[in-house]
């Protein structure tokens, strides 16, 4: 796997959380009632920062949730080895809530669809709505983000990458291209 | 003629058979009661050996020769230990199953032990051993019980059962756990001049275990049979042998101490003879780290310690004999819970190729030494004539290849019973013909 | 990174690796056992099996509610109602059961080896719930993960494991796990309920509870079967509560850090003062709790998928 194209650098992400932000408080004007949880492993960053700059902007002190879906997989029965169970922390009712749900990139729906499983053992949220900094594509299941950072056309060959400060010491949203095999 | 896939042949025997001339030449004959260690040429004719030289005998006119080039050619083997378990459980081993297997292990005579359903306590079941023996592919001497149904209570008649062919006693399988009633059946054997065979083992001490107690069964989880529950009785036993003078023969040492124990009453003068089984000097309780029951018996394996102590008994002679403790079990009573599967291994078609494999290719024992611990030693201890190529003996002859490799598979054994310890071993050596009374009756090649 | 184990019949030779693996997926399935639905859909369709030809209602039951947990179903088989009083093998019973396509047996048995034996008679997966005097794996990793909630930490800690070590599979899978873990173990039982042969074990060994308990910070105690008093082992039960038993007046020195922890169920005033038991330190309770969440752990990452490739989802 190689780097092949840059989708977005540091200020681009940036602003295309703002506008997720932006365009998620537009349509959730009542702040008693809006919760916000990041997926595992690079969404809950994600969802951390649109927590920050909603606290940031509406003075409020806003939690946000992790969820980790492993177990809510459907591949268990075919995986050849289990994926490492992480941390599930919602710190706080999740019950009349209007959700979002944050991951970095959407693409067959497999992983939204154990998340949505999930979220509703926890709970029943008024509404959940789909924040993804990527929709690249090839969906598998009748899935839709309600927030968008890029569209973008990928191969299957292809994967999408987010680099975040955190972990990798910078912002940045790569196209990575599978080697060729010989 | 009972031929297997490998071609080994068990040929039929009876009083009536024909006796041939046969001739084996080119062989390395091993004699060691002659002092011989030579390439000869032996003669057997109407069931006695006519001659062995270094030409080849004139006015001798063979039916058969046999080629033994590379080959040792030696007096019949015996083992001294084997449960042929007939009468009552002959779906384990019959008096036929057991001696073919004993014809295609290379032995000539067997031991037989009492311990069947009903126990070999008197003159009548002595007799039936005898003559079911008649057809079979080797001798077998039976070894009477001590006490009567190996109870440890009442003496057996030693008497009555020599008089039908017992040599020796036993209650094998126990021990005689009365001191006094072991010192009375000791005393009473003098008067036949027969060994009595003492199983070593304090039940007590043995506290119902199922492998020798050490780090193993620490961590493993099994009740452990210590070595000193042996140790214990051999010392008993021993002392008294000592004391009452009688001849006294420990089965199936499995100690360090035992065999330390046994050094020490040979010093002073006991008549004390002991035996050790191939299993004892190639495996150990490490081996039980998969709970595999083909390698549970009583006594246990024991440690490596252990096991070097019984390779050196039998180096300096301490341990005058090898056997096989042949036992045959069922599957349904091996392929069980380690604790609760049946103890004991089979061991005749084995015992050869483990003991060349193991004592005379690694030079813990000279050819002449094997000999004299699987046939004359043996021999002795029973009062037995064989055990020599000497003219005019009994033309009891086993031709061995020491250098034949072979992969142990127990599908191809003549016992009825599969519950070998050594199965996919490799091994370098086995019996390639054995000539009873003067008439091959098995041959590894079926030629 | 996988686990290393096909089945879990013991902890003896389990990696490090394997061991924090299992410890840290139970802390996440602890979460969900806090949960208001404690249940997950990751074991659906997979059928387990609980044979268990030895009593035991808590560990039967804390396996259970493990499956059920994780959406199994689960099959129980116990000697009490089942064929062995009529005499079938444990061999064709094994493979009676798995004609009926089951995928992991959870089994409790009296000989020890018996989980090895069922891995060369079934595909399924195997997990040993205790056997014989040999192993009971999950104790010990609920064990360990009890101790490490409560220090955050395992190595270096010092364990004092008191009682019946002669008889004890819990006892054995403790000293091998807590090895592995760079834990340092004290085996402490009168000399006629230790075993002979301690010195493979790696443990520090004693007759004397004192030295024992010095500077432990866990005392887990092991339940004294009272019939050993019978088989001449120990004189009488006073005697062993004076020598043996852990009460206040035996703690006075023992840092207020220290906690007690015992596999249950306990013989109250024997090996454990009812005091002590319900004291602040103990954490008996929490080793139940945590029982469920290391075998929710153990069936899960054991019981996943046949072959083929990670999707990407």
């Amino acid at each position: 796997m190689k780097k092949h194209e840059l989708l977005m650098d540091s200020t681009a992400l940036d602003r295309a959380l703002t506008r997720i932000t932006h365009q998620f408080l537009e349509k959730n004007p009542d702040l008693d009632n809006i919760g916000i949880v990041g997926m595992q492993t690079r969404g809950v960053f994600l969802a951390r920062r649109i927590t920050e700059k909603i606290n940031a902007m509406e003075k409020t002190s806003f939690q946000t949730g992790v969820l980790d879906v492993t177990l809510y997989r459907d591949d268990y029965r075919t995986a050849f080895k289990q994926p490492k169970v992480q941390i599930t922390d919602i710190p706080f009712n999740i019950n009349k809530k209007e959700l979002l749900l944050v991951d970095d990139v959407l693409y067959t729906g497999r992983t939204v669809r154990a998340a949505l499983d999930a979220l509703t053992d926890f709970g029943r949220p008024k509404s959940i709505q789909l924040a993804v900094l990527v929709d690249r594509g090839n969906r598998e299941f009748p899935i839709r983000a309600d927030f968008i950072g890029k569209k973008i056309t990928t191969l299957k060959n292809q994967e999408v990458a987010l680099h975040v400060n955190e972990i990798d010491k910078e912002d940045s949203l790569w196209l990575m291209q599978l080697e060729e095999e010989n | 003629m009972y031929k297997k896939a490998n071609g080994q042949t068990i040929y039929p025997y009876g009083p009536e058979s024909p006796k041939p001339a046969i001739l084996i030449k080119n062989g390395r004959v091993l004699d060691p009661e002659n002092a011989i260690d030579d390439v000869l040429f032996v003669a057997i004719k109407e069931g006695k050996i006519v001659s062995f030289s270094t030409e080849e005998p004139e006015e001798f006119t063979p039916d058969t020769v046999i080629d033994a080039a590379g080959k040792w050619v030696t007096p019949g083997l015996v083992d001294l230990h084997v449960h042929l378990r007939e009468p009552g459980r002959e779906d384990k081993e019959t008096i036929i199953s057991g001696t073919q297997a004993a014809a295609a292990g290379g032995f000539t005579a067997i031991a037989c032990m009492p311990n069947t359903n009903p126990v070999l306590d008197e003159e009548s079941k002595i007799r039936y051993v005898i003559q079911r023996s008649e057809y079979c592919s080797c001798h077998i001497y039976p070894v009477g019980s001590i006490t009567k149904g190996l109870e440890g209570k009442v003496l057996s008649p030693f008497g009555e059962m020599v008089k039908a062919g017992a040599k020796a006693v036993s209650d094998d399988g126990r021990s005689v756990y009365n001191a006094n009633t072991m010192r009375n059946a000791l005393n009473y054997a003098k008067s036949f001049d027969i060994p009595v065979m003492c199983h070593c083992e304090d039940p007590d001490l043995a506290n119902n275990g199922h492998m020798n107690e050490s780090v193993v069964s620490t961590r493993l989880g099994v009740r452990g049979i210590p070595s000193i529950s042996e140790e214990v009785f051999v010392a008993r036993d021993i002392m008294l042998a000592e004391y009452t003078g009688a001849r006294v023969h420990i089965c199936h040492v499995s100690t360090a101490g035992a065999v330390q124990l046994i050094r020490w009453a040979k010093k002073r003068g006991a008549k004390v003879t002991c035996e050790t089984c191939p299993h004892y000097f190639v495996f150990t309780d490490e081996d039980l780290e998969t709970y595999d029951t083909h390698k549970k018996m009583n006594p246990p394996l024991r440690t490596p310690g252990d096991r070097e102590a019984i390779i050196a008994g039998l180096a300096d002679g301490t341990i005058d004999i090898i056997v096989s403790d042949h036992a045959p079990h069922c599957a349904e009573e091996k392929e069980v819970e380690f604790d609760e599967a049946a103890f004991g291994v089979i061991g005749l078609e084995t015992m050869l190729g483990v003991s060349i494999t193991h004592l005379v290719k690694k030079d813990h024992l000279s050819p002449l030494d094997l000999v004299k611990k699987m046939s004359v030693e043996p021999n002795k201890i029973f009062g037995l004539n064989g055990g020599s190529l000497s003219v005019d003996s009994t033309a009891d002859v086993t031709i061995i290849d020491p250098d034949a490799t072979w992969t142990v598979d127990p599908s191809l054994f003549y016992s009825k019973s599969r519950n070998s310890a050594f199965e996919g071993l490799s091994l370098q050596g086995y019996a390639a013909t054995t000539i009873l009374n003067g008439k091959v009756v098995f041959d590894r090649t079926g030629e | 990174m996988p686990l290393g184990i096909q089945h879990l019949l013991g902890l003896h030779g389990v990696s490090e690796n394997d061991i924090q693996l299992i410890l840290d997926t139970a802390d996440n399935f602890y979460e969900v056992l806090q949960r208001e639905i404690k249940l997950v859909p990751t074991l659906r369709g997979k059928t387990v099996v609980n044979l268990f030809y030895e009593n035991s209602t808590r560990t039967r039951l804390s396996f259970e509610l493990a499956e059920k947990r994780l959406s199994a179903s689960p099959l129980n088989f116990s000697a009490s109602t089942s064929s062995v009083k009529k005499g079938e093998t444990l061999k064709d019973t094994i493979r009676n059961i798995e004609a009926m396509k089951i995928d992991m047996v959870v089994v409790r048995h009296s000989s020890p080896g018996v989980p090895y034996f069922l891995t060369q008679c079934t595909d399924a997966i195997i997990i040993n719930a205790g056997d014989g005097f040999h192993e009971h794996p999950t104790q010990a990793l609920l064990d360990m993960m009890t101790i490490r909630r409560h220090f955050k930490k395992l190595a270096g800690l010092k364990v004092a494991i008191i009682g019946d070590v002669l008889h004890s599979r819990v006892a054995r899978s403790n000293a091998w796990g807590m090895k592995t873990m760079g834990m340092d173990v004290t085996l402490c039982a009168p000399p006629t309920l230790m075993p002979q042969h301690t010195d493979s074990l790696g443990v520090t060994v004693t007759d004397n509870i004192f030295e024992a308990i010095e500077g432990a910070d866990v005392i887990m105690l092991l339940r004294l079967q009272l019939e050993r008093q019978t088989s001449g082992l120990f004189p009488s039960v006073r005697e062993y509560r004076e020598l043996y038993g852990v009460d206040l007046e035996k703690l006075v020195n023992v840092p207020d850090h220290t906690l007690i922890m015992h596999p249950g169920p306990i013989n109250r005033g024997i090996e454990l003062a009812s005091n002590v038991a319900d004291s602040e330190r103990s954490v008996i309770l929490d080793q139940v709790t945590n029982g469920v969440a290391v075998r929710m752990a153990a069936l899960y990452l054991l019981g996943g998928g046949e072959s083929g490739d990670e999707e990407h989802v």
